[in-house]
């Protein structure tokens, strides 16, 4: 029975669904959860999973393809090249440096020179799965740690494919199986002329721009118009799977390619669409990842060198933390940004699991070896989460952004009025005009950075992520009434948002939106005061514009007034709509919706004219016309 | 029963001690609905159906105000441009407002005395009044006495209750119907029904 495809789901889906929200509750977080979970299942426990979490893992690791193309999907190529200084020195640096220290160590235990460099450098790869996972949980990517440990990251995935090649020359024995591994050595590119190698990979990568670019959008245009919204996430997955299937072709990571292909796709009209169609399947591949991470970890190994093994693991912890925490200092970033970075990065990522597979093939390290490296790889990744924890609750509270804390607030003297959570553009100007009219308030923010400055200009500020609801207990959330949710993220607003229904239903919830789409989301999570950031700026400006073209300033005010007024009410009219058609699809759904507001737009009686000052009808009558 | 509109305009009630005294008196009051125009228009973008809607489910409209420039604060005048419309309240089809009645309830600075034709400001409050007077007229409406309170800046706490008190008195006996037309003759102030 073990073996039914079916049991072996239910086994998995039962196991995330039981152990992650436990982890979360407690304030672990999901890939903590889904790595117990893993060794919940697994041979070291309940024994529902047996060798099979091997290739499962390496099944669940297309996750992680998915994820770098929805990350390429949010990253234009103006925004990459802006981060190129970022992504070739700290990236650069970082494996160059790691893999030095590392190696170095390594030849002190008498390992000899290739084998240390291969170790090196396989160590110095973090987990992109888990970092970014982490990061986004938290709200973090946009912070000076979110955009250094993103570009690190993202130098290590382009930099496994120059070490699958390098690698197979440092052989010191006879490769084990001359067929090789599953990745890049066997494919289709060696059997080529090597003047025609270079020219396939590039052309393969021109081939991924130029279809991105020309072939892909009017191929959704197409798809979009047949209306059925499973195909397009059936093209949506064709897309990933197929460049993962060219890039193994010519032998470059499928990571990579999907990730070029994201960039691409970035300014297309179909970036959401595709987004929130990868994202579930993304979502649950790598949480089946971590499972199987967690259900591969071998503890018999363990058992036997525990000591070994365990010190392993913490050195190469060490090393890594402390090769990064040079980078970060010597990249400025503050020391709170500093420390996330670098205690985010210093596990060695689940390449290494690919990598440590390809080298016992080609009989680059002994298997013995392996098998202890896998161990240790796992075990630094389930340590991962932990470590960030500490870093979170111990290290962070001692340093420079909660240091003031102690000294000039404990918890029962924050007894402001409003609390706004998220400081960026949208927040300080609230923030800034509440406190113009003598209205105290306590901001909480994720960004290390712009909370060190806060505190400087003398606000007061707190560090940590809004929807924790512990951080808004110390706030003042008890006793405050209302809370300011102007965060820049819809997701995390959406979060909050239950986190203050369920623990703080005292609190007048004020929440920013990005758009109408956002609006009616927040509208069904139960919000009555919803801001849309955009629409009194823009109606601003149709004031100015129509004021220049010569109407008379008051009656365009009064315009855009009786068309804010409108635009609301039809906001919430189509609503309810909404909520009917929610099987439309997205892509199309946009275009009604906007032909829908502009219909309501058409059939608005009276948009401009203010019956009681316009005397049109008096007139008529004084003439005796009426 | 009379429904009683209370069409309440201070652009700065936090500032006032008389008005927010007059509120709290008819606040319990059966049958008086208030409408705090600033807080409603703060922006004075007046919701003219609205406004129409309440005008005809009340039968006496009363406009509570300071009495600025010798006549009423920005938004009451706003309100007269845009809610009584030609053919609604007034015109040869305008019967909106047939019948009912209206009345102002005003604070000002200077004392009776000085609102005579030998005081400062020359005029009567009646004859200031005018203006209102005369649209009650136009929309086929009662103007009603107005009630008064004067030399605001030299009122002590005692004389304010008293004031609240006669306003309350006003407002309960105009609800139920304690008034007859016959009562308004020959009186300047609709206090004097209640002092007497």
């Amino acid at each position: 029975m073990k073996e039914s495809f079916f049991f072996q789901a239910m086994v998995y889906l039962a196991a995330a669904v039981v152990m992650v929200p436990i982890a979360k509750k407690v304030g672990l977080g999901s890939v903590l959860g889904y790595l117990l979970a893993g060794v919940l299942i697994g041979p070291a426990c309940l024994q529902f999973v047996g060798q099979e979490g091997t290739d499962i893992m390496h099944f669940a690791e297309f996750g992680v393809v998915m994820m770098l193309f929805v990350i390429g999907l949010e990253l234009e190529p103006s925004r990459l090249w802006r981060l190129r200084k970022a992504i070739l020195g700290m990236g650069g640096v970082q494996i160059a440096a790691t893999a030095l220290l590392t190696g170095g160590l390594a030849l002190l235990f008498n390992v000899v020179w290739q084998q240390a460099l291969v170790l090196g450098l396989i160590i110095a790869l973090s987990s992109t799965a888990i970092v970014l996972q982490s990061l986004n949980e938290k709200g973090l990517m946009q912070t000076a740690a979110g955009q250094g440990s993103f570009a690190v990251l993202l130098f290590q995935d382009i930099a496994v494919i120059p070490m699958l090649a390098l690698f197979p020359l440092l052989a010191t024995a006879t490769p084990a199986t001359q067929a090789g591994g599953d990745h890049g050595s066997a494919s289709l590119i060696d059997s080529l002329p090597v003047w025609l190698q270079p020219i396939v990979l590039l052309g393969s990568v021109a081939f991924i721009i130029v279809a991105g670019r020309y072939l892909t959008p009017p191929l959704f245009r197409v798809v979009a118009k047949t209306g059925m919204r499973e195909l397009f996430t059936a093209t949506a997955l064709l897309l990933v799977v197929g460049i993962a299937v060219l890039m193994t072709t010519v032998g470059l990571s499928p990571a990579l390619g999907t990730f070029l292909a994201g960039v691409v796709l970035a300014n297309s009209e179909y970036r959401h669409e595709l987004e929130s169609d990868i994202d579930p399947f993304k979502g649950l591949l790598l949480g089946l990842f971590f499972i199987a991470v967690g259900a591969s970890i071998d503890f018999q190994l363990i058992m036997a060198n525990p000591l070994l093994i365990i010190s392993l693991v913490l050195s190469i912890m060490l090393c890594k933390l402390l090769v990064l925490l040079a980078i970060g200092r010597s990249f400025n970033l503050s020391t709170e940004q500093n420390l996330i970075f670098s205690f985010g990065l210093c596990q060695i990522g689940e390449f290494a699991f690919v990598l440590f597979s390809f080298t016992a093939q080609e009989g680059i390290l002994p298997k013995s070896l392996t098998d202890i490296m896998t161990a240790v790889v796992a075990i630094s990744m389930a340590f991962t989460p932990l470590v960030m924890l500490l870093n979170d609750k111990l290290i962070l509270p001692r340093l420079g952004v909660k240091k003031e804390d102690d000294r000039e607030s404990d918890v029962a003297a924050e007894d402001n009025p409003v609390i706004i959570a998220g400081y960026g553009h949208f927040g300080n100007t609230i923030g800034r005009f509440l406190q113009a009219n003598n209205v105290g308030t306590t901001v909480l923010d994720v960004d290390s950075d712009n909370v060190t400055w806060l505190r400087r200009m003398g606000f007061k500020v707190y560090y940590g992520d809004a929807s924790r609801h512990d951080l808004l207990d110390i706030a003042g959330a008890a006793r405050a009434k209302i809370i300011v949710i102007a965060i820049n993220d819809p997701e995390k607003r959406l979060e909050l948002i239950e986190t203050v229904k369920k623990h703080f239903p005292n609190l007048h919830i004020l929440v920013r939106s990005t758009n109408r789409y956002d609006a009616y989301d927040l509208m069904n999570a139960g919000m009555l005061h919803i801001y849309r950031e955009t629409l009194d700026t823009s109606l601003r400006l149709g004031v100015d514009a129509l004021t220049l073209l010569g109407h008379r300033a008051h009656e365009a005010s009064r315009a855009a007034k009786t068309f804010f007024i409108h635009d609301e009410r039809t906001l919430k009219r189509l609503s309810a709509i909404r909520n009917e058609d929610e099987y439309l699809m997205a892509a199309r759904e946009s275009m009604d919706e906007l032909e829908r507001v502009i219909q309501a737009d058409r059939n608005a009686t009276s948009l401009h004219i203010e019956e009681g000052w316009d005397d049109a009808t008096l007139a008529l009558e004084a003439k005796g016309t009426n | 029963m009379a429904r009683i509109l209370l069409q309440f305009a201070h652009p700065i009630l936090s500032k006032s001690r008389i008005h927010a005294t007059l509120l709290q008196a008819c606040l319990n009051l059966k049958n008086v609905t208030i409408n705090d125009l600033y807080e409603q228009y703060p922006d004075l973008y007046i919701n003219v159906e609205r406004e129409q809607r309440l005008l005809l489910s009340h039968d006496i409209i009363i406009f509570q105000h300071p009495f600025y420039w010798y006549s009423s604060p920005a938004i009451i005048k706003q309100w007269f441009d845009l809610v009584l419309e030609h053919n609604w309240a007034y015109g040869s089809r305008g019967n909106a407002l047939a019948g009912k009645s209206m009345m102002n309830a005003i604070s000002c600075g200077g004392s009776r005395q000085a609102y005579t034709p030998t005081g400062t400001n020359r005029f009567t409050i009646n004859q200031f009044l005018a203006p209102f007077d005369q649209t009650a007229h136009l929309c086929k409406m009662t103007y009603l006495p107005p009630f008064v309170i004067h030399a605001t800046h030299r009122l002590t706490a005692d004389e304010l209750t008293e004031y609240g008190n006669q306003y309350c008195s006003v407002l309960s006996a105009l609800a139920n119907d304690r008034f007859t037309p016959d009562n308004f003759e020959g009186i300047q102030y609709i206090n004097e029904l209640v002092t007497r």
